[in-house]
């Protein structure tokens, strides 16, 4: 609630104190075991804890000890991962829940962008609920009158804006939420992530209007994934990780900053989810050679391939003559890992094993998207290798000079089998890589390429 | 509290403009529309009176039947159904509390306030009762009217925030609260007359501040001669005051806890 102060004295406080000062703000919420959950007022009564169930016992803490100034006409992103406290920081700026300990203070109008249109009434009309929502976000009834055709602009409504909220689709819904909420003109605007709301444009529109604001002057605080969002539009940025501040500042620093540790996250998350699939896949073993059998989230071993090689999903099988006892996947650092930059260096090392010495035998590879088109595939026969003997442990590394893949997860097959096509040991889309990329092209393979023009022709770098 | 309470008329528009929502809203969509405020008090009505008068002798002490019923049934629809609706009402509004800053107490308040303009709306059968049976009516006695409306509005609203506040909570009042108003509404004189109630019963009434209210609209509307129940209005008129702030106490300590709990 805004204190009693006269709007002058309000107006010059304002102006020389920060927009959204957090101090030492801890929120903790509290967990419900199943007993509380269910408990009656009756049981309650009877058992006089009332009082007690009211107050937090077993807590979880959503914000831990943070601390955040944002000066008047700034624009603070907050990234984070998900559940790392970024919308409870916003509902707390926005006085919608209350701190644990610390203090929240906001100078100036507030309007939170949290969800669009909460207070639309399904029954009444588009006209009725702009006013009653732009009353419930603090304007008076003359101000929405005043402001209400640009509204019904803003949010592409001419047409439909006496018919009842009910029979509109859910981007018209959305659009009319966030045209009374940006029209409140607040001095502080709060964002939850509400821009994927309507089509291309009005994603534009959006952007142009909080340009605007920033013109004017305003506070904008902006709780988003879209870390492109902060690099271009933020004057600051602060990274939440579990509740805790884990960096603060100039915004590509950070955003840098975040999007490595979201890359070694990832990295683990692939790491885990191949040894499992590697795991599953050799714990079948002595399973029958049905090949139906080899399910997409169930890789089995069997002795013999499926017959039809295109089809099967993640397994292994293989009469074990020789044996793949170990994949690895090594970038440019020289170290193993799941991520690469696409156009980087990539090894693959195979390690063998063949207990007696064999001179029939071919090592494969293919390298599948996520859709499981074959991006690349080739062997040690088809490069003419014409293969004279294995013994004992041995390893082949097969080496990408340029991964020239466009940004996506691929998967892959490694295998060893007779000239014939009798396997030895295949491995089929046991592992996981990811590319990684800055440009968002499509496809699966992307060239070395270069744009040359001639004429009357200019572009600029859209990069900062 | 009191800085809360202090901000409460700066959103007499948002009131305002909420209790009209919820009328439009309710009979949108329906054939008859605001008629069903007439409509509804009517058929109950017909129903007590039918079973009041053809299928029982009606009570001593209040003839014409329909009309004396009519004087407290109205403002017990008025007072029953705010209960009923605000109980449920945070919970109903989950996503104005959690998403949007907005006081909450506003949502009981215009629960109340909207089943008030109900209770205006049917008052027009009332009149047209009250003039087809030449109710003995005095200027000095409908003046006194409005004012048990304003202590039937306080008082409600003291029980509408209480109630509201508790639901989040305890969700099991609005299933026990149906059965306890249907208790109070026997407990209160009115299907039947106070005067010739028990003496042991009307002690008890003494302590149903409902049964005041009745009393002093039976009063005003319905028996003859000087309004002999002022004092206890008056006296119920400080206590709903001080229940509405009672009322307001315990929502403002609950209020953190809503955007949580809802």
């Amino acid at each position: 609630m805004i204190d009693p102060t006269s709007r002058a004295q309000l107006a010059a406080a304002a102006a020389a104190r920060p927009a959204i000062e957090v101090a030492r703000v801890t929120k903790a919420y509290r967990r419900f075991s199943h007993r509380k959950q269910f408990a009656t007022l009756k049981s309650a009564l009877l058992t006089r804890s009332l009082i007690k169930n009211l107050s937090p016992d077993e807590t979880f803490t959503a914000l831990n000890d943070i601390s955040v100034t944002v000066p008047r006409g700034r624009t603070l992103g907050v990234i984070g991962r998900n559940g790392s406290g970024k919308s409870t920081l916003l509902k707390l700026v926005a006085g919608i829940t209350k701190p644990s300990s610390g203090t929240v203070t906001v100078n100036g109008r507030v309007s939170a962008l949290i969800e669009l249109g909460a207070g639309f009434h399904p029954e009444i009309s588009g006209r009725e609920n702009v006013f009653i929502n732009g009353i419930m976000l603090g304007l008076t009834k003359r101000e929405v009158t005043k402001r209400f055709d640009e509204i019904v602009e803003f949010a592409e409504l001419q047409e439909f804006i006496d018919a009842p909220v009910k029979t509109y689709s859910s981007g018209m819904y959305m659009r009319l939420g966030f045209a009374v909420a940006i029209h409140v003109d607040p001095e502080v605007l709060l964002v939850d992530e509400v821009l994927a709301v309507g089509d291309e444009g009005f994603t534009h529109k959006c952007l142009d209007k909080f340009a605007e604001f920033k013109r004017r002057g305003k506070t904008i605080l902006l709780v988003t994934h879209s870390l492109g969002l902060v690099e271009q539009f933020c004057d600051e940025a602060l990274w939440l990780d579990a509740g805790r501040v884990k960096g603060s500042g100039d915004p590509l620093r950070i955003v840098g900053a975040y999007r490595t540790d979201v890359g070694e996250r990832e990295e683990q998350e692939l790491a885990a989810s191949d040894a499992k699939a590697r795991e599953t896949a050799s714990a079948a073993i002595g399973s029958p050679a049905d090949v139906a059998a080899v399910l997409p989230d169930n890789p089995v071993e069997t002795a013999t391939g499926p017959a039809d090689m295109f089809r099967a999903t993640e397994g292994r099988w293989g009469s074990r003559e020789v044996e793949i006892t170990d994949v690895t996947l090594v970038g440019e650092d020289g170290q193993a890992g799941h991520i690469f930059a696409s156009g980087s260096r990539l090894d693959v090392r195979i390690r063998l094993r063949s207990p007696l010495p064999i001179d029939d035998f071919v090592i494969g590879i293919g390298i599948f998207n996520a859709e499981g088109v074959c991006a690349y595939g080739t062997n040690t026969s088809i490069e003419e290798l014409v293969a004279e003997r294995m013994s004992g442990d041995t390893e082949a590394t097969f080496s990408i000079e340029s991964l020239d893949l466009v940004e996506g997860t691929y998967k892959l097959d490694v295998a060893v089998h007779k000239l014939d096509g009798y396997p030895y040991d295949y491995h089929r889309l046991l592992y996981t890589f990811r590319v990684k990329s800055r440009a968002k092209d499509v496809g699966i393979y992307r060239p070395r390429h270069t744009w040359r023009f001639t004429g009357d022709v200019t572009f600029k770098d859209a990069r900062r | 509290m009191l800085h809360n309470l202090a901000q409460l008329p700066r959103y007499r528009g948002l009131i305002q403009s909420l209790v009209a929502r919820d009328l439009k809203a309710r009979y949108r969509g329906s054939v008859l529309g605001f008629f069903w405020s007439f409509i509804n008090p009517l058929l109950l009505l017909l129903v007590y009176t039918f079973t009041f008068t053809y299928v029982m002798t009606p009570p001593k002490g209040t003839d014409p039947y329909t009309l004396f019923m009519f004087c407290g049934l109205l403002p017990w629809t008025w007072f029953a159904s705010s209960l009923m609706e605000s109980s449920g009402v945070l919970i109903a509004g989950g996503n104005l509390i959690k998403k949007v800053l907005f006081p909450a107490e506003i949502l009981p308040i215009v629960t109340v306030t909207a089943n008030m303009v109900h209770f205006f709306l049917a008052l027009p059968i009332l009149v047209f009762f009250l003039i087809w049976y030449r109710a003995p009516l005095t200027v000095p006695e409908l003046a006194c009217f409005p004012l048990v409306v304003v202590v039937q509005y306080l008082f409600t609203i003291g029980c509408a925030l209480i109630l509201s506040a508790l639901t989040v909570h305890f969700r099991d009042i609005r299933d026990i609260l149906s059965n306890l108003l249907t208790l109070w509404f026997f407990a209160t004189p009115i299907i039947y007359s106070y005067q010739y109630a028990p003496d042991l019963a009307k002690r008890f009434m003494n302590f149903n501040p409902f049964a005041h209210l009745a009393i002093s609209y039976q009063e005003i509307l319905f028996f003859p001669g000087p309004f002999g129940h002022w004092k206890w209005l008056a006296a119920l008129g400080v206590g709903s005051i001080l229940w509405f702030l009672a009322g307001y106490w315990v929502f403002d300590r609950l209020r953190d806890s809503f955007a949580e709990e809802v």
